[in-house]
């Protein structure tokens, strides 16, 4: 039973940074209709930024409190993660606006790639720790033990999702983005202005990545140039599991997605009688991912889709 | 335009082709001489990626259908071959059965994954393919406990090298008092079954399955109406996609002596896809065009890039492996931003990228 | 009496829990032209794509020829001997004319993967008689000239024309034309008609939309009206047009 709860709460951990990323996959996708394959890397560029500045502040021996060094790193690596996400659509998507959708993939593949060189040319190919600023206090919860900062991690996200939905429900800018989900056609000649609402959406995107990036870099104590990859699959996954398009989807996917991997991994080894273990804990997301494209490819939050001839 | 019906060959084309075979067959003593026996190795190389771009071009470029995890299918070939002819479990089966057994059930794989995905599709498609691509690679990577079965990341070793009849690919040979290195023996051997390939890929986009392939393409629903059996004919496209990977990853094995997950990666199938969508979607001599250029242009880049920055700087400022990456990536990007339909594409290709930019 | 070629009963199809069609049923006899007809929105397209396989009805019974083709798959309908056209044309727009009515060949022809790349002579044969009925039936529709054209650079007759030897090389016994008329002007539409005749001359039984209820009134042998999902009326044209429930549906849109 205790192993249950841990891997409950390790699963909420996990699954609310999940959910963080699904959101920027989701507003895209909403929006355009395209899968931003690139958005991993934000997510990577904004732990490493992070953790340079963090690192840079330290060796200027300005003596601030962690607090501080933190709300720092992450400013200036949620201002660089937007600059790039309005880059990225700039430069690699909107000249794609209306051509085969293949285009916009392979586009998307290459930023990717690029971005993950860049990262080696910038940072190196090897791990980098986190600096050792951050707090190990652990709390206990029916038997099953997290760190304060993880809880900071799981309230955080909570926030500022809830935060996300209050702009697109209440404000105009939130209009214009669902409007222009609907139809962007519609929604320029009631005065959208669509490329204006495409580029927020990726720049609200990747702030959204900058914070989760800082948060997977002090949940696992380092970051790599190719940390962005699986995670940015798993929210990807995240996002289709919710119903790819819609934020409160996202948002639960996400959580969901987190909670079946812990469980999965915690579990794995007792299911097929020791035949499979805990390294197998990546297939989960991948299984879930083809699991519900086949059975329910709208999600569990989407819109069913009718069929038409 | 159909090619069934016969036409009397013209001087001209014949003149061409007897040109080409010359030129296929004198083309490894010729880079070989120049540049040194690796570069033979490097041919070698560009010849199994032929094959498997035709191999994913069937999927792809004919069918329409985005898989971004084609290298799962090199992977079953290449591990069938290599733990049926290896040490590993102590078993040297032939190449006769290894190869074609690896082809088997690298198509049995291909109508796994095609089944459950036959709804999906553009890049829903691709994401569940490539998931399906990563989920091959754990298992190879993992399944060394409780039973040893791939031997994990350490990969297989020792694979045996095909052998004819006493005559191995591998080892060096002796012909009319000159050594032939084993590159250059398989030169040959991947050049046949190259030619094979491309056959086969050809006739059938100029058969009824092409044609039913590219109706399913351009409008599935008007495809069903029209009586095609779009189940069949999709997994017809995956097991036949497979099948070619198969048999390009079963000689990768024998070729290489040595397979490990490492080779069947994400990027491997970024790679192949990359193949054929520069060279042109669709249009067999695009993709074998995008294959060749993207297996030698990487290879002359990693003997370039470094001698030219000690030249140029007097040292290295960026690691030869990190910009050749760096390159390919914008590749992609100014590719897709200037001539999406890839280097040489088909007339057909041509015209419905024209179609996309007129918002059609 | 009229040998029956199709015939549905109680027919229900329902989207979430908008319910489509509503029991509907009716008959086609052999060799006739068949008209169905409603306001907008009455169903006749929803209809057509049980008809054709396209959509899976819920409930009721579907026959064809002594074949049972309820929840039949699309190619196993076109197998049974039903083609169709679409409202607004669905050509392969990158295939040429010629490969366009190529591919309705696909259904009565065999030739599998194997064939296709050995080349066997039984394949080979199959291919140039694929190719020869497909050069056929262009002339029978009269766009032999534009065979090797892309389907998309044709002017909109000659796609509509393109639609129907493509539907008719599947060697239909009820061919079903969803609104052919549409778009044409009054000489093409009069060629059109003329086409259809010749169609039913060949032993080929019509299924037809159509908007323009003077052209159904003056070509169908009997006519069937919907509306709202339900069948309202069925019959011979003069009896059909008298229908007090008929001028009611259509009536009732008029002033829409």
């Amino acid at each position: 039973m205790d192993i249950f709860i841990q891997q409950i709460l390790n699963g909420l951990v996990l699954g609310s940074i999940y959910a963080l990323i699904a959101l920027g996959y989701t507003m895209v996708y909403g929006i355009m209709g395209l899968i931003n394959f690139a958005h991993g890397e934000v997510v990577m560029v904004g732990g490493m930024v992070t953790v340079s500045v963090v690192s840079a502040l330290m060796a200027a021996g300005l003596g601030l409190p962690p607090l501080a060094l933190i709300l720092i790193g992450l400013m200036v690596a949620v201002a660089a993660c937007m600059l790039l996400g309005f880059t990225i659509e700039r430069v690699a998507y909107r000249p794609l606006r209306k051509a085969q959708r293949l285009a916009p993939l392979i586009t998307a593949i290459g930023v990717s790639i690029v971005l993950q060189q860049l990262a080696i040319l910038v940072w190196g190919r090897n791990y980098i720790p986190f600096p050792p600023i951050l707090d190990h206090d652990v709390i206990q919860i029916f038997g099953a033990s997290i760190t304060r900062l993880q809880m900071v991690i799981i309230v955080l996200c909570l926030a500022i999702m809830g935060g996300l939905l209050l702009v697109v429900e209440k404000t105009k800018l939130g209009r214009a983005m669902r409007a222009t989900s609907q139809n962007p056609a519609v929604a320029g000649l009631m005065g959208v202005n669509v490329n204006t609402i495409i580029s927020a959406t990726f720049v609200i995107g990747s702030a959204l990545g900058a914070i989760a990036g800082l948060m997977v870099a002090t949940n696992y104590e380092q970051v790599h140039y190719y940390m962005g990859f699986m995670i940015g699959l798993k929210a990807f996954t995240a996002a289709v599991l919710g119903g790819i398009g819609n934020l409160a989807g996202a948002v639960a996917g996400g959580i969901l997605l987190g909670i079946i991997e812990s469980l999965g991994a915690g579990y794995i080894g007792d299911l097929t009688g020791g035949f499979l273990g805990s390294h197998y804990q990546d297939i989960f997301a991948f299984a879930v991912l083809i699991v519900v494209l086949i059975f329910r490819p709208s999600g569990l939050l989407g819109e069913k889709m009718a069929d038409r001839a | 335009m159909n090619t069934m019906t016969k036409q009397p060959a013209s001087a001209k084309k014949v003149a061409t082709f007897v040109a080409s075979a010359i030129v296929l067959a004198v083309l490894p003593f010729i880079v070989g001489g120049t540049f040194g026996n690796s570069w033979v190795r490097t041919l070698d190389f560009a010849l199994l990626y032929v094959m498997l771009a035709l191999g994913l071009n069937i999927v792809v470029g004919f069918a329409g259908l985005l898989d971004l995890g084609f290298i799962a299918f090199y992977a079953v070939g290449a591990y069938t071959f290599g733990l049926l002819a290896s040490p590993h479990f102590s078993l040297d089966m032939p190449f006769w059965i290894t190869l074609p057994l690896g082809a088997l059930f690298a198509a049995m794989f291909g109508v796994m994954l095609g089944t459950p995905v036959l709804k999906l599709k553009g890049d829903y498609l691709a994401i569940v393919t490539l998931g399906f691509g990563e989920i091959i690679r754990i298992f190879l990577n993992n399944l060394n406990a409780p039973v040893n079965l791939t031997n994990g990341p350490q990969g297989i070793n020792l694979i045996t090298p095909i052998e004819v009849a006493g005559f191995s690919f591998g080892k060096p040979h002796e012909f009319f008092g000159i050594t032939f290195n084993g590159v250059y023996m398989y030169y040959y051997l991947f050049l046949a079954l190259t030619v094979l390939v491309v056959i086969m890929a050809w006739r059938l986009q100029h058969s009824r399955i092409g044609r039913a392939w590219v109706a399913m393409r351009e409008d599935d629903i008007a495809a069903a109406a029209m009586g095609i059996n779009i189940r069949n004919i999709k997994l017809l496209a995956f097991a036949l996609g497979a099948l070619s990977g198969g048999v390009a990853g079963g000689l990768f094995a024998s070729f290489q002596g040595f397979i490990s997950p490492e080779s069947f990666g994400l990027l491997e199938s970024i790679m192949i896809l990359a193949m054929v969508v520069l060279g042109g979607m669709g249009n067999i001599p695009g993709v074998i065009l995008g294959a060749v250029v993207l297996t030698v242009v990487p290879e002359v880049l990693r003997d370039v890039i470094g001698p030219l920055q000690m030249a140029t700087f007097g040292k290295m400022i960026i690691d030869p492996e990190n910009a050749r990456m760096l390159l390919f990536g914008l590749a992609l990007v100014v590719m897709m931003l200037v001539r999406p339909e890839g280097m040489l594409p088909s007339k057909r290709r041509k015209a419905e990228f024209e179609d996309a930019k007129e918002g059609v | 009496m009229a040998e029956v070629l199709l015939k549905i009963d109680g027919i229900v199809k329902r989207f979430g829990g908008l319910v489509a069609l509503s029991e509907v049923g009716l008959t086609i006899n052999k060799g006739e032209i068949y008209g169905l007809i409603g306001p907008n929105g009455a169903g006749k397209t929803t209809l057509f794509n049980v008809l054709t396989g396209l959509y899976m009805p819920d409930e009721g019974s579907f026959t064809f020829n002594g074949q049972n083709l309820f929840r039949a798959k699309p190619h196993v309908v076109v197998g049974a001997g039903i083609a169709r056209t679409f409202q607004n044309i669905r050509l392969f727009k990158e295939m040429t004319a010629l490969e366009n009515v190529m591919v309705g060949r696909h259904i009565r022809s065999k030739a599998g993967a194997l064939g296709a790349v050995l080349r066997d002579p039984r394949t080979m044969a199959e291919e140039r008689a694929i190719r020869d009925k497909a050069m056929e039936l262009l002339a029978y529709v009269g766009i032999t000239e534009v065979a090797h054209e892309f389907a998309k650079n044709l002017s909109y007759g000659h796609q509509r024309r393109l639609e129907i030897a493509r539907a008719l090389a599947t060697e239909p016994k009820l061919l079903a034309l969803d609104e052919p008329a549409a778009g044409m002007n009054p000489r093409e539409t009069e060629e059109l008609k003329a086409l259809m005749e010749k169609i039913r001359a060949s032993g080929v039984t019509v299924l037809l939309i159509e908007h323009d209820v003077k052209l159904m009134m003056g070509l169908c042998d009997r006519i069937a009206v919907l509306d709202y999902g339900k069948k309202i009326a069925e019959g011979v044209p003069e009896v059909v047009r008298r229908d007090p429930k008929v001028i009611e549906a259509y009536l009732g849109v008029a002033h829409e």
